[in-house]
């Protein structure tokens, strides 16, 4: 991957998109090969560490229950003794587009489904990471947030310009956060190519169906 | 989290220790005359009037004591004296020839206490003082009707009509040599059904016809009340029951002088006499301080007005009047509000104990998947054992009073709380643990941070169950001297005394309720705070 690139990772389930993912973090350890960041090889680094200096968005935000907003989007940079843990956090939610004089004190479940997914982006974001990863951020949110933390999420990279990889089943976000997109099946990869490229010459039947189902062939 | 709850630990056994002031509490390698003479007695009315005249006669004479009454049964009592735990209590020669010591019945009367003595002394280093002077053997009743109508007299007679008749033994009774296997073995009674009755209550059930045969001793005093007919043992199967007081090691080698006072009861009650006691007090509702210092008077041994006062709480002392319910717990308010407090803080220290050690080895077990469900299924197990019969089992290890009691309900506690903590933990929301994993948490800090707080709901549901349990379960305390709302149950159960029984009984339910409701309230509170789902 090209820093400052947006890779996103697209297959059905169980093609191993999010295997692949993971294994970027160290939280899944590869049977093979090996996974190199600024040039050093992640098995020689300390899991926790590596960890804390890739920011991480899950699917349903992972938002701790029993802590507050501004605790949840200091969590990292206060794991690695930062002083102004909880202002590293403002600065994060304000990125996101939430007033941490409004949002920081609420509890997670006093938030809408957008909002969660925005403090866990806020929440990755706060050490100002360089590497990010992001597991279905989007999937389970309806149409129109969905378009909106998009549309943040672009604006974001342009400012932070921080290297992402995205996993997702929606070759339509695919192509609009995306600049190359890694097609999987069964754990191997089908097509690597930037959106346009793939749409216009999909290298195997495969490549070509999932386009066609998405109809964006 | 832990300090407080380890300084609260501190604080409460400090006090428990305080309050016990039993022989472990003393020491006992010094000799020292300021230590209490320590007087039990065994769960029934005339056990309790002796070891009351036994403590009131010390008393008189100046020395301090320190009353044990109600103590389980023979097995219980014996142990606790053999052990050093209590020094003095009443005992019957031929329950000492065969429950105690396992030798075979022999008819003589000084034959069997010669020998009784003899062995006590060799095995046990327990002494027999001499009899007090009247025998109380068991004494198969049956009503005055069923005697007519079947030509009852004799126990050959019950042997021939057994095949009619309903028993309720005492579970003493069925379980000894000398009772139910006896019988059987000796006049080859059969009897047409066994029930298992508490003494209490053995008397109204005969005269209400639930059952046709009990088995009383022949001094009660309700024999007489219900016009029962004794079937005589024409066969003398049963050995002579003495009366006797039973000395400890300890109090023979420390204390001489009281050993000396006791003696001065031998020989000076007779079987008459014990009757008429055993009569006013569960006949006639007299307290048992009362009866036992009118009787002590009665002999010349303590002067007008001595040792009236000396009791407290509803074992000894009170007005055993015939007023209402509510007049009673009005008057005993103060001992029952003392023995709350006991019973409250045998449950908080017990459950203390338990929290500091199932939660950390529930956190553990979590983490070592695969040796937890035998860890926890051994916990479980303790929760199977019957608490009489756990108490029981404390007492060679931890004698009798507070220290058993707090180990059983310690036991008890801890399964609730173990297999709460290890589901909780383990069982904690998936996405959280995740998210706090992958951005850089330790193992240490999602536990800490992550899987603890989350499970505090399901841990406090633990804790909560087993407060409640632990609130009934303390009312078996009494049965081993650590005091407690079963202290008037006990005595209650033991003089047919419903009001006694319900002064121990409503309390503890209203206990259990309060406790059940507080922690309640904390769990809810736990579970808005910690619990709060994603949604």
């Amino acid at each position: 991957m090209n820093t400052g690139e947006c890779l996103a990772l697209i297959g059905e389930s169980g093609s191993g998109k999010t295997t692949l993912l993971r294994s970027f973090n160290r939280m899944v350890a590869p049977d093979a090969g090996a996974i190199f960041i600024d040039g050093q090889p992640t098995a020689g680094i300390d899991p926790v560490a590596l960890r804390r200096r890739i920011g991480y968005v899950p699917q349903d935000g992972g938002l701790l229950p029993h802590w507050r907003v501004r605790r949840n989007a200091a969590l990292v940079p206060w794991l690695m003794g930062a002083a102004d843990a909880d202002a590293q956090a403002d600065a994060a939610l304000r990125l996101v587009s939430l007033d941490p004089a409004v949002y920081g004190d609420r509890w997670p479940r006093e938030l809408s489904g957008g909002q969660r997914q925005r403090v866990a982006i806020a929440r990755a974001l706060a050490a100002r990471p360089t590497v990010m990863l992001l597991d279905e951020p989007f999937g389970a949110l309806d149409a129109i947030t969905r378009a909106d933390l998009q549309d943040a999420f672009r604006a974001l990279r342009d400012s932070l310009g921080m290297t992402a990889v995205l996993v997702t089943h929606d070759l339509r976000e695919a192509r609009a956060l995306a600049d190359r997109v890694v097609v999987l099946r069964h754990g191997q990869v089908e097509q690597i190519a930037a959106p346009d490229v793939l749409l216009a010459a999909p290298a195997t039947p495969y490549v070509a169906a999932l386009l066609a189902r998405a109809g964006l062939h | 989290m832990l300090r407080p709850v380890a300084s609260l630990l501190a604080v409460a056994l400090t006090l428990i220790a305080s309050r016990s002031g039993g022989p472990h509490a003393v020491g006992r390698g010094t000799p020292s005359t300021a230590r209490p003479v320590v007087v039990a007695s065994k769960p029934f009315g005339e056990s309790y009037i002796l070891a009351e005249m036994f403590a009131q006669l010390l008393e008189a004479r100046g020395i301090a004591v320190d009353r044990r009454l109600g103590l389980g049964a023979t097995q219980i009592a014996y142990d606790a004296l053999r052990s050093g735990a209590i020094d003095v209590y009443p005992e019957y020669t031929g329950t000492g020839l065969i429950a105690i010591l396992g030798l075979p019945p022999e008819p003589d009367a000084r034959a069997v206490f010669a020998r009784v003595a003899a062995a006590s002394a060799a095995r046990d280093s327990v002494r027999w003082l001499p009899p007090l002077g009247f025998e109380n053997t068991y004494a198969i009743a049956v009503r005055r009707g069923t005697a007519d109508s079947l030509h009852l007299a004799t126990l050959t007679d019950l042997a021939r009509a057994g095949a009619r008749l309903r028993a309720g033994f005492t579970a003493d009774f069925i379980g000894r040599p000398d009772g139910l296997p006896g019988l059987v073995r000796t006049y080859g009674v059969r009897l047409r059904d066994v029930q298992a009755l508490l003494p209490a209550v053995k008397y109204t059930a005969l005269a209400t016809g639930g059952v046709d045969v009990i088995d009383g001793f022949s001094t009660d005093g309700l024999i007489a009340r219900y016009d029962l007919v004794v079937l005589s043992d024409d066969r003398h199967f049963y050995p002579p029951y003495e009366a006797a007081a039973v000395v400890g090691r300890a109090l023979q080698r420390d204390n001489p002088a009281a050993v000396a006072v006791l003696t001065e009861l031998s020989d000076r009650i007779d079987e008459t006499r014990m009757r008429a006691l055993n009569r006013r007090l569960e006949v006639d509702g007299v307290a048992v301080s009362v009866v036992a210092a009118d009787a002590l008077r009665a002999l010349g041994l303590t002067a007008a007005r001595a040792g009236v006062e000396a009791a407290a709480g509803p074992a000894g002392g009170g007005r055993r009047g015939r007023g209402s319910l509510l007049e009673y717990l009005r008057a005993e308010r103060r001992p029952l509000a003392s023995l709350t407090a006991r019973h409250l803080l045998l449950v908080a220290v017990s459950l203390a104990a338990a929290i500091a050690l199932a939660l950390p080895l529930g956190v553990i077990l979590t983490t070592v998947p695969g040796h937890a469900d035998g860890v926890i299924r051994v916990v479980g197990a303790i929760q199977t054992i019957p608490g009489i019969a756990l108490l029981a089992f404390m007492i060679p290890l931890l004698g009798i009073g507070v220290w058993p009691a707090l180990f059983a309900l310690f036991l008890y506690s801890l399964y609730p709380i173990l297999r709460n903590t290890y589901e909780g933990v383990r069982g904690t929301d998936a996405g959280a643990v995740d998210a706090g994993q992958a951005l850089g948490m330790t193992a240490r800090q999602v536990m800490v941070y992550v899987r603890l707080p989350l499970a505090t709901p399901v841990i406090m549901a633990g804790v909560r169950t087993a407060a409640v349990i632990d609130v009934g379960t303390a009312t078996l305390a009494a049965f081993i001297g650590a005091g407690g709302l079963g202290e008037p149950i006990v005595t209650g159960l033991a003089l047919s005394d419903t009001r006694m029984i319900l002064s121990g009984a409503i309390p503890a339910a209203l206990l259990a309720l309060v406790v059940d409701t507080v922690l309640g309230a904390a769990q809810r509170h736990a579970a808005r705070r910690w619990g709060g789902a994603s949604d």
